[in-house]
């Protein structure tokens, strides 16, 4: 019988053949933390009485998720990371430097056949380089950094076919809603998905890493994609580390197999408060938004902002949206800068916060106010997620995020592009 | 090992934004501060409803989302001894047994919110004592009832050093 990528990654770091199923304590490559889960990490890693790490090379620690800091308290955690960091010989990137997941796979960090565990649920983004990549939890972290090796289950498999080829202005972000509404929250729990299919194979890296980033909202383990010549060029332009892919065999065994058809895909949008329950652009009433936001590991890359200046340059956001705009690392923000796109969108009155997580989790950077409507890039729009329970987030593209901040209510973005 | 603690009952797909959310978790690791704060967003006043010992009873996919250990961690600061469910998200379910805040697998639909429950770890068994009801838990692996024996991961750890039986 033929293996998944999962399986075959994880056969390959124990040493013996596994089934969907079996529980196996596997040897990590790397292990990532960001500031919400690396100062809880560091108190377990103390309260197990833990004198060193197992390769200080393997372990790196992000401050994104609430940087600069708004408060002395938080203050006080980062330096807990940065003096730990330092004890201990771990690479850190300090503020501005950008989103965890964009720096593990723009750095080189991570390469195909990889098993990484990040205290970060949406770690599965590596997937999209061929990679088995988790989230984890703080204490786990700490017994990762501690021994190198967790205990896992090895999942089954669920194969997601994309047929066809996209419309102009139909993104990766779409794709992955429509994917979403149509396995719902917990359509791959406890499960991986593969991506595959013609629509994968022509989306550049930056949209396939949007993709496999929200495997985790239909509760998957890893979403992984095929390495081919995108991601070795991706990947040898960026790492020095040997690396040997890993491929499903033709006859592997799926749980499920899923066939969709994206030729005839619009812009999506997720409603309040859930990520599966999607709708296509044109069949929503007028809904007025008050904030804007395009970035996050999801979409706050290079394609991402290109689009979203395609869109807004020469234009105005409307006067009642504030447009808020987080690069995903500090690299893309000066490619940005070189290529003119930060003075477009700023001249057409948007702004720009630091490279990182931005106002995606709620601690900062733009709350919104009550009875609020965001159209936002992130990957969640949970009650409450961006800091204001009374608020209503919705969830596109970033070219249905630019159009929107423009009209100020949630517009396809198809006439601004043609 | 077995529990006693009354039901409250929540429905599908509880994300650990709702159990805590983002603007708190980030400002500290005190978990009883966390405590106060546990679910206000979907139930504001729900802290003040927990009895120490009370179980959380939900629908599917509880704990979907964000990989924040603080959610399990807060729950039991809070006085939730653990939760019954129709089905976790993966990743709460490990921090929780990593945490020691029992976890169950079970069909919750004839549980009332307010019922007082009984859970027997070792053999898997729920009893609704209100309902006059007995139901039978999803069987956890051995490595996650020994590390739910030792109070969760960083005590298993300890004793241990390496995972074991699995």
């Amino acid at each position: 019988m033929g293996k998944t990528m999962s399986e075959k990654i994880f056969e390959r770091k124990v040493n013996h053949a596994v089934q969907p199923g079996d529980l196996v304590i596997a040897p990590i490559d790397c292990a990532m933390g960001q500031d919400g889960t690396t100062p809880l990490a560091i108190k377990s890693f103390l309260d197990m009485n833990a004198q060193s790490v197992f390769d200080h090379h393997k372990i790196f620690f992000v401050i994104d998720h609430n940087a600069p800091s708004p408060m002395e308290s938080v203050s006080r955690l980062h330096d807990e990371m940065r003096s730990f960091a330092q004890k201990f010989g771990i690479s850190l990137f300090d503020v501005g430097q950008g989103v965890c997941h964009e720096l593990m796979v723009a750095k080189g960090l991570v390469v195909p056949g990889d098993l990484v565990v990040g205290a970060d649920s949406h770690t599965c983004t590596y997937g999209a380089l061929g990679a088995f990549a988790t989230g984890i939890g703080s204490t786990e972290l700490a017994v990762a950094m501690i021994s190198g090796k967790l205990w896992f289950k090895v999942p089954e498999t669920i194969r997601i076919n994309l047929h066809g080829t996209l419309q102009e202005g139909v993104f990766a972000k779409d794709v992955i809603l429509f994917i979403a509404s149509q396995l719902k929250a917990d359509g791959a729990n406890y499960k991986a998905i593969e991506f595959h299919g013609p629509v994968i194979d022509r989306l550049e890296m930056d949209e396939r890493f949007t993709i496999s980033n929200m495997a985790v909202e239909m509760g998957a383990k890893a979403g992984l994609m095929v390495p081919d010549d995108k991601t070795f060029s991706w990947v040898k332009k960026r790492s020095k580390r040997d690396f040997e892919s890993v491929f499903p065999d033709p006859n592997a065994r799926y749980c499920e197999v899923v066939d969709l058809d994206c030729s005839f895909l619009t812009p999506q949008v997720a409603l309040p408060h859930r990520v599966d329950t999607v709708k296509s652009v044109e069949e929503l009433d007028e809904i007025p938004i008050q904030e804007a936001f395009i970035g996050t590991c999801t979409n706050g890359r290079i394609r991402d902002l290109e689009v979203a200046t395609r869109i807004l340059s020469g234009r105005k956001v409307h006067p009642h949206v504030r447009l808020i705009v987080a690069p995903a690392s500090r690299e893309i923000f000066l490619h940005a800068l070189q290529m003119g796109w930060v003075e477009e969108i700023v001249q057409a009155g948007g702004v720009f916060v630091t490279p990182g997580c931005g106002p995606c989790v709620g601690t900062h950077q733009g709350i919104p106010g009550d009875g609020w409507n965001v159209i936002s890039t992130a990957n969640r729009n949970f009650k409450g997620r961006m800091g204001n329970a009374s608020a209503f987030i919705y969830l596109a593209s970033p070219a249905t995020v630019a159009a929107s901040a423009i009209e100020g209510k949630i517009t396809d973005p198809r006439k601004y592009l043609r | 090992m077995s529990w006693r603690g009354y039901a409250h009952k929540f429905g599908d797909d509880i994300n650990t934004d709702y159990i805590i959310s983002g603007k708190h978790k980030f400002k500290t690791l005190d978990m009883n501060e966390l405590a106060k704060h546990v679910m206000e967003d979907i139930d504001p006043n729900f802290y003040q409803k927990i009895k120490p010992g009370d179980f959380i009873v939900a629908g599917k996919n509880f704990g979907c989302g964000s990989s924040r250990e603080q959610a399990p961690r807060a729950l039991l600061a809070a006085g939730i001894r653990g939760v019954l469910a129709l089905s976790f998200a993966r990743i709460f379910f490990r921090n929780a047994i990593n945490c020691g805040l029992l976890v169950l697998e079970c069909n919750t639909s004839p549980i009332q919110n307010g019922d007082e429950m009984e859970i027997d770890l070792l053999v898997g068994k729920i009893y609704d004592h209100t309902q006059g009801v007995q139901i039978e838990a999803r069987p956890l692996p051995q490595v996650m009832i020994d590390i739910l024996q030792e109070g969760g991961l960083v005590n298993y750890f300890k004793k241990y050093g390496s995972f074991r039986g699995v």
